[in-house]
């Protein structure tokens, strides 16, 4: 079929205008031109305002995640994959299968088109990859100013698996705490690259879509108990956010949890806590103490939790606190953190 | 990490704390102050407490250059971004310290002010390169630590002849602070002194020479790391029991008898002591900070922009003044942890992760409430 524009879009030296979000000609040749091209599939490719997606069987899962991550590239990733990765995580660690994604983009007038063809091409790439397809979307375009390139908010929806409860409130006292890798290395990469602070490093963003490592994990260990994705706030606020739902306390062990040694140096340099730092692509999982080993070994058989530890253990405590014992020999806590050590990391 | 990692040896340390519980006399308290808040801080991230016998009891001094900055100082900024339109820069924790008009500089940016967080002055310089239009002030705060860093951004703005850019000067000085609690009339009762680390290697270790002289009271300079402050702390509790009262130095890897002369130097040409400064907690103590030297008045954004310092006195409830001296704990406050959180700071030591309620708020309140195990499920 030939193209209704009588010009093709100049994807190489072309710039996001208004006209691209003002719902005339324009618009619709960068929809056809680049968001239908790259992501393309059955759903998108009925061209309505909204997707007819077959039934499904069993429960629904939804899940929503805005990405405003600066710089929208960084070692690792950029902000299309981390889109893709970020929903169908937070889908999976719902104890579901993620199925389809909707995205809705908010692009900022003068963004390259060259960069949005990047940003939509990898997100096209990790979808596929994860075998999820972008079946609905929007694009707005705002003034010079009123972004900061590309905003990009995905939904995700998935369907529970069978025989699985996992949930933040399901913690118990005398449980054991895992985590599928080395933890930090999302956050720490993008710092590595902020304008105000670059460093050298070999950190690379561990933006990963997980949902493959929780279905092997689950089909493994059915009672697993909590699955979470420590991303903002990294592992401290997940666990935190765990003993508060679950009404526990939990007692890490340092000397177990991994952390890369340049993500501890790069920490140890800005004065961060690696366990405050943002992670994209790590598993955190509650599940009862007998089942520490089989969960440690099904982590372990998937190239995502290649690293995975045992880290800690679930405790009773009222005041629901997370503690640790140093590697020193003392003891702390592990607090939320206050404030925003690190904006716009994901 | 090597070169960092043998300095938190758990090993090391449990055998230091062995050590130290051998050494300790029965019946006899040590009462400990540790000036500087790295200090503080790495003694709650490490759990240093958990090692040592009840005996010895650690005392956070005012060490902290976020927490004894008075109110007034930060109004002075905010009035500088809001009213005056500059570009205020300044690290990080600063941003967060409260101010008159439930206002800090984080609150004022979300009322329009251009406050930017920097991690050095020379990254300030770089904002005042790039936009040469408007007018830049860097916030500059801390002991002698930081205050080389800010000489070198004043002496590289004369050269370039960046005229946008200024100083908002409030560097202190740590003898005077540790005068100050010394001579106190009502002051805290201290065995001894765990000395600074970073500041020490700036000063060196012999201006304390007379808080063992005149005072009779040991001091231990230390480094920030774990095993570095247990080791002083041992050093300390052989001098009180040997009833030596000596400058020693733990921190060999660093600090030497003159410090850095260098750095003391490009100081002294800069700067010049201020009659009085306010401190937080310490009140008005003579010759205790900086102000820029007449030559390089041009940068001073105090005299630039006419905003004289007003005292303000603190939150009623808020005991960061006591605790600053030494006097109270931070728990001891009435509300530490309840209207003050990191979260919603009411005093400045809520603030810095160095600050001694934000220290025992992150890492040591497990230690006040009832045992862990209160409850089975």
């Amino acid at each position: 079929m030939k193209s209704a524009h009588s010009r093709p879009l100049d994807l190489k030296h072309g710039h996001v205008d208004l006209s691209h979000g003002a719902g005339g000609r324009a618009m619709a040749q960068l929809i056809e031109d680049l968001f239908a091209r790259e992501l393309g599939n059955e759903f998108l490719a009925q061209g309505d305002d909204g997707a007819r997606l077959p039934a499904c069987a069993g429960p629904l899962v939804m899940a929503t995640d805005a990405h405003v991550v600066s710089p929208l590239f960084f070692p690792g990733g950029d902000i299309g994959c981390l889109s893709v990765h970020g929903t169908i995580n937070d889908v999976a660690v719902m104890g579901a299968r993620p199925l389809y994604l909707a995205a809705s983009f908010v692009l900022e007038e003068g963004l390259p088109l060259a960069d949005l063809t990047r940003i939509v091409s990898s997100m096209a790439a990790a979808a596929r990859e994860a075998g999820v397809p972008v079946v609905t979307g929007d694009t707005k375009v705002v003034e010079r100013g009123k972004a900061d390139g590309v905003f990009i908010t995905t939904t995700g929806v998935g369907v529970r698996l069978d025989g699985v409860d996992v949930s933040g409130a399901n913690a118990r006292p005398g449980d054991a705490v895992l985590v599928s890798g080395p933890l930090g290395d999302h956050g720490m990469a993008i710092m590595s690259v902020r304008e105000n602070l670059a460093f050298d490093s070999p950190i690379v963003s561990d933006t990963a879509a997980l949902h493959g490592l929780v279905a092997d994990l689950l089909a493994a260990v059915p009672d697993t108990r909590v699955l979470r994705d420590p991303t903002r706030g990294g592992l401290a606020a997940t666990l935190n956010e765990i003993a508060q739902q679950s009404g526990v306390g939990i007692v890490l062990d340092e000397a177990a949890i991994p952390v890369r040694p340049a993500v501890a140096a790069a920490c140890e340099l800005l004065g961060l806590d690696p366990l405050d730092i943002a992670n994209e692509g790590r598993l955190i999982v509650v599940c009862p103490a007998t089942n520490a080993e089989r969960t440690l070994t099904a982590l372990r058989a998937h190239p995502l939790g290649q690293e995975a530890a045992r880290i800690g253990e679930v405790i009773a405590d009222d005041r629901r606190f997370v503690q640790m014992k140093t590697r020193f020999g003392g003891r702390r806590m592990v607090d939320w953190l206050a404030g925003d050590a690190l904006p716009r990391i994901c | 990490m090597k070169y960092v990692d043998d300095f938190r040896d758990g090993d090391v340390a449990r055998a230091l704390g062995a050590a130290i519980h051998a050494e300790v006399q029965p019946g006899r308290e040590y009462r400990l102050m540790e000036f500087c808040g790295g200090h503080t801080h790495a003694i709650s991230r490490y759990g240093i407490a958990d090692l040592l016998p009840p005996q010895v009891r650690l005392i956070h001094g005012p060490g902290c250059p976020v927490c004894v900055l008075p109110i007034g100082r930060i109004d002075q900024a905010i009035r500088l971004a809001l009213e005056h339109r500059a570009i205020l820069c300044s690290y990080g924790d600063t941003l967060r310290v409260p101010a008159s008009d439930k206002l800090s500089l984080l609150r004022a940016k979300g009322r329009g002010a251009d406050v930017r967080m920097v991690y050095s002055p020379l990254d300030a310089l770089q904002v005042a390169r790039a936009n040469p239009g408007r007018e830049v002030v860097f916030l500059a705060i801390g002991f002698e630590t930081t205050t080389p860093p800010t000489a070198v951004a004043v002496k590289q703005a004369q050269a370039e002849g960046l005229a946008n850019f200024s100083l908002l000067c409030n560097h202190v000085l740590t003898p005077a602070a540790m005068h100050a609690i010394l001579a106190a009339p009502q002051g805290v009762q201290l065995d001894g002194f765990v000395g600074p680390a970073h500041v020490s290697t700036v000063i060196g270790s012999a201006p304390y020479g007379p808080f063992a002289r005149d005072y009779g009271k040991p001091v231990v300079i230390a480094g920030f790391e774990p095993l570095d402050v247990m080791r002083a702390i041992q050093m300390l509790i052989r001098q009180i029991n040997d009833g030596r009262a000596e400058v020693e130095n733990e921190f060999t890897r660093a600090v030497t008898p003159g410090g850095n002369r260098k750095a003391q130097a490009l100081v002294a040409e800069v700067f010049e002591l201020r009659e009085t400064f306010e401190w937080r907690g310490l009140g008005t103590v003579p010759a205790s900070a900086l102000k820029l030297r007449a030559e390089f008045a041009a940068f001073d954004a105090e005299a630039r922009f006419g905003v004289p310092y007003a005292a303000v006195p603190d939150h009623k409830a808020c005991e960061c003044a006591a605790i600053l001296r030494g006097e109270k704990r931070p728990e001891q406050c009435r509300i530490f942890g309840t209207a003050c959180t990191p979260d919603n700071p009411v005093g400045s030591c809520m603030v810095s992760s160095e600050g001694a309620c934000a220290a025992h708020y992150t890492y040591g309140r497990f230690r006040e409430a009832a045992p862990a195990t209160t409850t089975s499920a």
